[in-house]
């Protein structure tokens, strides 16, 4: 029992009860499950074990060689998209500039994250932010509510702010990603939610190693009324003559449903190059440490190895020179 | 007179130049909004605040005092940037009258707005114009370019910016004629057997879309 117990606590009292220490014991740094004794309290691990270990270690390197590589060809597939994309909200903030720091009444939250997992930090970055912009908008008489994209945020924000969510879409990605799909959901959102502000927290891809937490702020026709009137940022928005329709307010309420679709169109298409990016570099260091542990095992294997043959030859020795002697 | 004619072409572009180099003439925009970064770092002081798109801005010049001589295009469509940031410059401005539908107009943009064709030049007043299924027609000196946009938005800035938002751009020569008469004769039948109102705007829509199609393919 007692036995045991050392065993399993330290191989540095091995020199203490084995007359003949031997060194690789003491510096295995794999707790052994099937030790045995050899005679006068030699203890070495089975090869067999070290075996398996180093065959499974093997193959999870393989895995994770092969789903960075799945993940860099879909990360090319995405990028052209998505940079492609990026003049489409560039218009929208040079007219109507951008105001995160706007005090609304109504916040919507819409967090976008992915559905699959082994993507890096980039879902808890995405819920932190979301989560520190409604500490940051709370207050007497104002709400914040979520809507949540994507299976991770989901799971993250269920846990402690399950009252808050409005809606939850998951599977964006199943279809590849296009104007028309998004276009769908945002209708979708702007006809179940309320809102005064929308504010869509993404990841923006800047390259393969770096992802911005980035949150773009959508107001609804009323709150852009009520701040053009008031001057500020937006005070310029009366300067601009407005043709069609019948109302000004007809026009911008258009103008911000449709400033909506084209800024989640660029928000998810980032994201996604930042999921799959993430992914890479994840499962990069992944194999690396595959790596570096299948080092570790293949010397404690040969050490276990030339132990039990040295060993071997040393009862060898010691028995004839027992019959000699 | 035509020293004086040189003198003052020559002007103009000394001015343009000189008025961007220094940074203090770009607008005023910060890279970050202040007041939000500030109130983050109160509220939340452990994390770095989000960037918002203003930082990912490209800057945009400032209005000019006099009629500007070039216009800047920006026609962006959800897949690609058609045109961006591509400047039409009509030298000469303020010396030949220029007559929107007249020969020698040097550039003309006319977009299908609500309210009609409308066309723009350079120092075109600030504007909101929501775009309906039409023409758009980039004149360019004698070349002109034709697309055929579905709908969107366009804003003409007191810069001499024009932003031109449209879900779906083609070219006019990728239309085929059979395919959009059949798709007429589909609406107008789906219309007289639509029920719901939004099955009948549904159909209603289709309708006009088409029937530009067609007057664009034709006319």
């Amino acid at each position: 029992m007692a036995m045991a117990a050392l065993r399993r606590e330290g191989r540095r009292f091995a020199p203490l009860i084995s007359p003949r220490p031997i060194s690789a014991v003491r510096s295995s740094p794999i707790v052994p499950t099937h030790e045995y004794e050899g005679p006068i309290g030699v203890r070495y691990i089975s090869t067999q074990v070290v075996r398996n270990r180093m065959k499974s270690v093997k193959n999870i390197q393989k895995i994770t060689k092969a789903m960075k590589m799945v993940a860099a060809s879909k990360l090319r597939a995405v990028q052209t998209k998505a940079e492609n994309s990026r003049g489409l909200w560039q218009p929208f903030t040079a007219l109507l500039g951008d105001l995160p720091s706007v005090d609304v009444k109504k916040n919507v939250v819409v967090t976008i994250s992915s559905d699959k997992g082994l993507c890096g930090g980039i879902n808890s970055t995405s819920v932190k932010i979301s989560k520190g912009i409604y500490k940051l908008n709370s207050g007497p008489e104002k709400e914040t509510k979520y809507v949540i994209l994507g299976e991770k945020a989901k799971a993250q924000l269920i846990r402690d702010s399950k009252k808050d969510i409005e809606l939850i879409i998951t599977e964006l990605q199943k279809n590849p990603l296009s104007y028309t799909q998004v276009s769908v959901l945002a209708d979708e959102i702007l006809k179940n939610v309320e809102y005064d502000a929308l504010r869509i927290v993404f990841n923006k891809f800047h390259s393969v190693v770096s992802f911005v937490p980035t949150v773009s702020t959508v107001l609804s026709p009323e709150i852009v009324e009520r701040e053009s009137e008031s001057g500020g940022k937006l005070g310029e928005l009366d300067s601009y003559e407005v043709e069609g329709g019948e109302t000004k307010g007809e026009i911008l309420q258009n103008l911000a449903e449709f400033q909506f679709s084209c800024v989640m169109f660029n928000a998810v298409l980032e994201n996604a190059c930042s999921e799959q990016g993430a992914r890479m570099s994840a499962m990069d260091s992944s194999s690396r440490n595959a790596g570096d542990m299948l080092d570790r095992l293949t010397l404690t294997y040969n050490r276990t190895r030339q132990a039990s043959i040295t060993t071997e030859l040393i009862e060898i020795i010691s028995g004839a020179s027992a019959l000699e002697g | 007179m035509l020293r004086r004619a040189s003198m003052l072409l020559a002007r103009r572009p000394i001015l343009a130049a000189r008025a961007r180099p220094f940074s203090t003439d770009l607008p005023a925009a910060p890279s970050a909004d202040a007041t939000f970064t500030e109130a983050w770092t109160k509220v939340i002081p452990n994390m770095d605040p989000p960037k918002t798109p203003l930082s990912f801005m490209q800057p945009r010049p400032p209005t000019p005092s006099s009629i500007p001589s070039k216009l800047t295009v920006n026609f962006v469509l959800p897949y690609a940037s058609e045109l961006a940031t591509k400047e039409f410059a009509n030298p000469c401005y303020d010396l030949i009258p220029v007559f929107k539908h007249s020969i020698l107009s040097l550039f003309l943009l006319i977009v299908p707005a609500t309210t009609g064709q409308m066309g723009v030049l350079p120092g075109h007043v600030a504007t909101i114009a929501e775009l309906k299924p039409g023409v758009l027609s980039v004149h360019e000196g004698s070349e002109v370019t034709k697309y055929f946009v579905s709908s969107g938005f366009v804003f003409i800035h007191a810069n001499s910016f024009a932003d031109i938002i449209a879900v779906e751009a083609v070219p006019l020569d990728r239309l085929d004629v059979n395919l959009v008469q059949k798709g007429l004769a589909e609406f107008t039948s789906k219309l007289s057997s639509a029920t719901t109102d939004l099955e009948k705007a549904e159909a209603q829509i289709g309708i006009d879309v088409h029937s530009a199609l067609n007057s664009a393919l034709t006319g």
